[in-house]
């Protein structure tokens, strides 16, 4: 039973981080009705950043600049390919691919076979209560990213920005026609969306993982599946298959003996699963808009 | 004049004559991935159908047509069939991989398709990992070399012809060169005829090509099975040429590098295909080759770049400039020379 409510435990604290990236993808989308492929280097560049400042600024001052460079980074690719690319939206899409590319061929580079600590500072203590031990990391993760969330959803429904963004995502032409500046919005979004993801690294590097490597973009990917089963364009979609994927990774990830027919790391492809699952079911994902046409 | 336009292509009977190993070995690989990039491209670029699934059925192909060739021993299975079956069965078996997805790609579209296929890649590396017996697990497994009608692919008999010793690349090269000409001669005549111009309606007004009676859903998920045979011919051609079926290789970096042929080469064109995946097969291994010679470059433990950073800059960074200047992709560069004008009715 403890062990139950440990996965449990766990697997929300993932799911929130999870629900973080999925947000800024999800946000991507509806602003530009872009794919943010690039999104997972976006993610460990932020991590990158933070790493090797933690040393000279501290914990807080290095992810603030990491948070700051991720979401220059964003910004730079919203102004320098999606504002001047006249290409179909899906082909954009594959062009984020080719930043990724790039992004994360340089930072494996410079990663090289190394595990760099981030230096937070919860470390590797854990809290106990009532028979449960759980990493003070998870905790915070839950507590940081239950805050960033609220904080954007609160900023997206009162703040003149979220109603700006939520008119583009209705309508970007008539938004246009109201006076609203498309090009600020999108710019926003991809910087909302860097530094949300820059938040995240932290997380994922943190312990019981070692710290950050070269595979941190790859367990940023299964921000990928939360986004699309919950629905791509659907904020509440984001946040629910966030928190699905961390659940289920916890929970195959935490019983995997009992289920070890299925092969070893069963616990990184189970999300992939239950997307396919969902998908099949529900083409639009959970919470997206179905597609109707008038004709 | 248009009857000699394809003239120049008999140019490439001639490499085996003349150049090395290196060459023939990597003139193998660019006939593999353009196997599999036409294929891509027949479902990305002609029905705007997004797939990042495709290194999944490349490894299906290799190590179908490994599992049907090889041998069992005591640590990997095999059928021991004969090679050329084994090949088409390990494409039918892609094939019916990729039909089994069909669910899923009839329905989605575009981006979303995307975003599921991501899913076959890890669904597959883990399936690849622990069904050590098929796949000989992390080292992976060696290949049966192709014996076509009692003609062996590989150096065990020897064959001289004019002067040239013929070693498994060099007759690799042809049969790589007669499957590349089936593949690109078959996508061509899917995008000339009937399905071509339904899979580019459906990319460009899919609610127009429901009304004008073209079955949508199942016209995706017939493009998306007939890529992944392609992807699975492709898998057997390399598995051919690399002579061994390593796991890891089968990964999501592949994938994205088939994509990104596809867009440098020139989305929807089966030309423009081979010359993306010539492009970004052939760029690594250049500058591995003259390393030493190129500035900012690393040759072998020397500081720098590596070569296959450099490659992966110089691919990816490729990508973003053919998506902003170059729409067409490379294909749609006019040689004044060479490429004739369309004849245009008046």
């Amino acid at each position: 039973m403890t062990r139950l409510l440990e996965l449990l435990i766990n697997g929300l604290s993932l799911g929130a981080v999870y629900a973080l990236i999925a947000l800024g993808f999800v946000v991507i989308f509806k602003a530009t009705e872009v794919v943010n492929f690039a999104h997972a280097s976006l993610l460990l560049l932020g991590g990158y950043v933070t790493a090797v400042f933690h040393d000279d600024f501290g914990f807080v001052g290095a992810l603030a600049v990491g948070i700051v460079v991720a979401a220059a980074v964003g910004a730079f690719v919203e102004f320098f390919l999606l504002r001047r690319a006249k290409a179909r939206r899906d082909v954009i899409g594959i062009a984020t691919i080719g930043i990724d590319i790039v992004l994360t061929a340089e930072l494996s580079r410079r990663l090289g076979t190394s595990v760099l600590a981030l230096g937070d500072p919860w470390g590797n203590k854990v809290v106990q209560f009532g028979g449960i031990t759980i990493a003070q990391t998870r905790i915070a993760a839950l507590i940081v990213a239950a805050v960033l969330i609220a904080l954007f959803l609160a900023a997206f429904k009162y703040t003149p920005w979220g109603i700006s963004m939520r008119a583009v995502a209705e309508d970007s032409e008539t938004a246009a026609l109201m006076g609203i500046r498309l090009g600020r919005i999108s710019m926003s979004a991809w910087c909302v969306a860097g530094a949300l993801a820059a938040v995240a690294a932290v997380f994922i590097a943190a312990f019981p993982t070692p710290g950050l490597d070269r595979t941190t973009s790859l367990v940023a990917l299964k921000a990928f599946p939360a986004a699309i089963l919950g629905g791509l364009d659907s904020m509440t979609g984001a946040l629910v298959g966030g928190l699905l994927i961390g659940l289920t990774e916890a929970l195959v990830g935490g019983y995997q003996n009992e289920l070890s027919f299925l092969g070893r790391g069963l616990g990184d492809v189970a999300p992939y699963a239950v997307m396919i699952v969902i998908l099949l079911v529900r083409p639009s994902g959970l919470f997206g808009t179905r597609e109707a046409s008038r004709v | 004049m248009s009857k000699l336009r394809w003239a120049p292509l008999l140019l490439l009977l001639l490499p085996p004559f003349y150049l090395d190993m290196f060459w023939l070995q990597a003139g193998l690989f660019v006939m593999a991935a353009a196997i599999g990039a036409i294929g891509l491209n027949l479902l990305t670029g002609s029905t705007g159908q997004l797939s990042i699934g495709h290194s999944f059925f490349l490894a299906i192909g290799a190590y179908g047509y490994v599992y049907f060739a090889g041998e069992s021993d005591g640590h990997v299975a095999g059928l021991g069939l004969p090679t050329p079956l084994a090949a088409v069965l390990a494409v039918v078996l892609a094939g019916l991989a990729g039909l089994a997805f069909s669910p899923i790609a009839g329905r989605l579209s575009g981006m979303y398709l995307g975003i599921a296929s991501l899913a076959l890649i890890f669904v597959g590396q883990h399936v690849l990992f622990n069904f050590e017996k098929v796949t000989g697990g992390y080292n992976g497994r060696s290949v049966e070399p192709m014996n076509l009608f009692g003609f062996p692919f590989d150096g065990s008999t020897d064959l001289v012809v004019m002067g040239v010793p013929f070693g498994a690349q060099e007759r690799l090269w042809f049969f790589g060169l007669v499957l590349l000409g089936l593949a690109a001669w078959f996508a061509y005549g899917v995008l000339n005829g009937r399905p071509g111009r339904a899979m580019n309606l459906i990319r460009d007004q899919q609610i127009a090509a429901g009304v004008l009676g073209v079955p949508v859903a199942r016209m995706r998920s017939a493009v998306f099975t007939l890529s992944s045979m392609y992807a699975g011919l492709a898998g057997v051609l390399l598995a051919l040429a690399f002579q061994r079926a390593v796991p890891d290789y089968f990964g999501v970096l592949l994938a994205f590098e088939y994509l990104a042929m596809i867009v440098i080469g020139g989305l929807g064109s089966v030309a423009g295909a081979v010359v993306g995946a010539a492009f970004v097969t052939l760029l690594p291994q250049l500058l591995t080759r003259y390393s030493d010679s190129l500035p900012l470059v690393a040759a072998a433990g020397g500081e720098g770049v590596a070569p296959s950073d450099a490659a992966r800059y110089l691919y990816g960074g490729a990508v973003v400039v053919i998506v902003l200047f170059l729409p067409a992709g490379l294909s749609g560069l006019r040689v004044p020379f060479l490429t004739p004008r369309k004849e245009t009715t008046p």
